[in-house]
């Protein structure tokens, strides 16, 4: 699975948790809270989809990987190997 | 509500859940719709847990249905229904009357900015850096400071300001000047920011379109259904007794008393020593007395807010508001608005209470106090409500020992436990395999919104239990 593949998996979780959200001109690297309106719970539904949809675990402590598009891309990478 | 008794139901479930309060509703729901088989065990008849209510004559009581921050607009949203989230509307007349300042206000940031400057004198940059400071204070920061230190950093010496800080949350959950500042944080900054919110409808119509949702999510619920024990084998939990019958599960919600989960509901040698003492040194929080004031059919009475924060007491105590010779109360005043076909007023007023001044009397002596109360709160409520006495068609008292019979709580605790029983609750998986716990502990994951968003929490973490030890 290519990065940009990737990245379309990510902003379509984060559309369907956030519908309200203007998604199209997120900067990557930039904290995803500073510029959309996402709280704790959000992430939370974030790490849910992931395990419904792709069958990913994400543990507590990696939450803070999920800090950006981009981290958020280079930690899923190697985990949707087979999916 | 749901069918009473252990009829119909699975030889085995994914999720059992023991009480259904609003952390063991949400945490169900979601469980049930992630497609896991689930059964919710509630001893009483009805759903809610504390967010109850009753009826009496032609009169619907709600216990604690003013009001909640308007984060569960979105929670409602998410995780149960739209219809649900739909109803959730705000509460506009907030106000406190007490010996120190009298004030109305929408409980919005703008609104409590615009009194402390302009009521209560406070430097703006001290109003704006309290609420950018409690803004950003982080749970994970490791801050050991205390409320009382917090306020007295930004407003020192101003007991007035304290009290209109402190005085709503003391009554929200229970917390004192003395627990930790980052859980007042949180709880001011979800609070006191964009109003107060209540569900038009009452409690018996959000129970109702809870439990059609949990149906449809595949719930089994029954109800008058006791958890007596939490059966393990092999160091994980297998099952539970319930009505003196054994049903197999693989994983169980606890949404009971913390203490009385670890505690009681498990053999004393299932629970590691260490863990055990820790559980028995945690605190519970205090409880609460209630009168409910039913408003004659042909009555009306004219709008004197939604919601009373009323004292006698000259300044902010936290003794004084759980004293039993009560100068605290919030009166909460639910007009026919709140259930338009219903078209009744009452008044529900509250007080925080200890559980020892009210165990132990003889059935006369507590029969006395209860309608001492009672006369004592119509008293006080005259002052908002001339000739009170002469509209009014029910009375009746809850002390903390009716909080214990509906709820089971240790001490009939109205608020849970205080904040160290968030690591207890957090580690308890860890512990005892297979078995977790929803429910108010300490002041974050507490009242409405911290119980249903606690449900979903645990529910993700059992998700995660019960795929990994799928292998």
């Amino acid at each position: 699975m290519s990065k940009s593949q990737l990245r379309s998996i990510v902003t379509d979780i984060i559309k369907s948790i956030a519908p309200d959200e203007d998604l199209s001109s997120l900067d990557p690297e930039k904290p995803l809270r500073a510029q959309i309106d996402l709280d704790s719970m959000d992430f939370l539904d974030i790490v849910m989809e992931l395990r419904v949809r792709y069958n990913i675990d994400v543990p507590e402590a990696d939450y803070p990987q999920l800090n950006s598009l981009a981290s958020t891309v280079n930690y899923l990478m190697p985990r949707m190997q087979g999916v | 509500m749901g069918i009473r008794g252990l009829k119909n139901i699975r030889d085995e479930y994914d999720v059992i859940v023991i009480g259904a309060g609003l952390g063991g509703l949400t945490c169900a729901n979601m469980l049930a719709r992630r497609g896991n088989t689930v059964l919710l065990l509630e001893h009483h008849t009805l759903l809610g847990g504390l967010a109850a209510y009753f009826r009496r004559k032609k009169h619907i009581f709600d216990v604690a249905l003013h009001g909640f921050p308007v984060g569960m607009k979105k929670t409602c949203r998410k995780y149960w229904n739209r219809d649900i989230s739909d109803r959730i509307v705000p509460l506009t007349g907030i106000r406190f009357d007490n010996p120190q300042f009298q004030l109305e206000t929408d409980y919005t940031k703008e609104s409590f900015i615009k009194i402390l400057i302009e009521k209560f004198g406070v430097p703006q940059e001290a109003v704006a850096e309290f609420f950018e400071h409690t803004r950003r204070m982080n749970f994970y920061d490791g801050d050991n400071s205390t409320t009382r230190e917090l306020f007295q950093k930004f407003f020192p010496g101003r007991e007035d300001v304290w009290r209109l800080l402190m005085e709503p949350i003391t009554y929200a959950n229970g917390s004192t000047l003395d627990d930790p500042a980052i859980s007042y944080g949180i709880v001011f900054s979800n609070f006191m920011d964009k109003g107060v919110y209540t569900f038009r409808g009452g409690t018996d119509l959000l129970m109702k379109m809870m439990e059609e949702e949990l149906l449809k999510s595949g719930v089994d619920i029954r109800t008058k259904v006791l958890v007596e024990k939490i059966t393990m084998e092999n160091g994980r939990v297998t099952g539970v007794m319930a009505n003196g019958e054994h049903i197999r599960t693989r994983a169980v919600v606890s949404n009971a008393n913390l203490k009385r989960t670890v505690l009681e509901m498990l053999d004393e040698e299932a629970v590691p020593a260490d863990f055990r003492k820790q559980t028995e040194k945690l605190r519970v929080n205090n409880s609460s007395c209630q009168v409910y004031i039913g408003i004659s059919e042909n009555e009306k009475i004219d709008f004197i807010g939604d919601l009373l924060f009323t004292s006698t007491a000259e300044k902010f105590s936290e003794n004084l508001m759980l004293d039993k010779n009560v100068t605290s109360r919030t009166f909460s005043v639910y007009y026919p608005s709140i259930r338009p076909e219903h078209n009744r007023y009452a008044i529900v007023s509250s007080s925080n209470a200890r559980y020892e001044d009210w165990s132990g009397l003889t059935e006369q002596q507590y029969r006395a106090d209860k309608e001492h109360l009672a006369e004592d709160t119509l008293d006080h409520l005259e002052k908002y409500v001339p000739g009170i006495r002469k509209k009014i068609d029910h009375l009746e008292v809850a002390t903390p020992l009716t909080f214990k019979y509906y709820t089971r709580h240790i001490g009939g605790a109205s608020f849970g436990t205080k904040f160290e029983g968030l690591e207890i609750s957090n580690r308890l998986p860890e512990r005892i395999p297979g078995l977790f716990f929803t429910g108010s502990v300490g002041i974050i994951m507490s009242g409405w919104l911290g119980a249903a968003n606690y449900g979903v929490i645990v529910s993700n973490n059992v998700e995660r239990f019960l795929k990994n030890s799928n292998g």
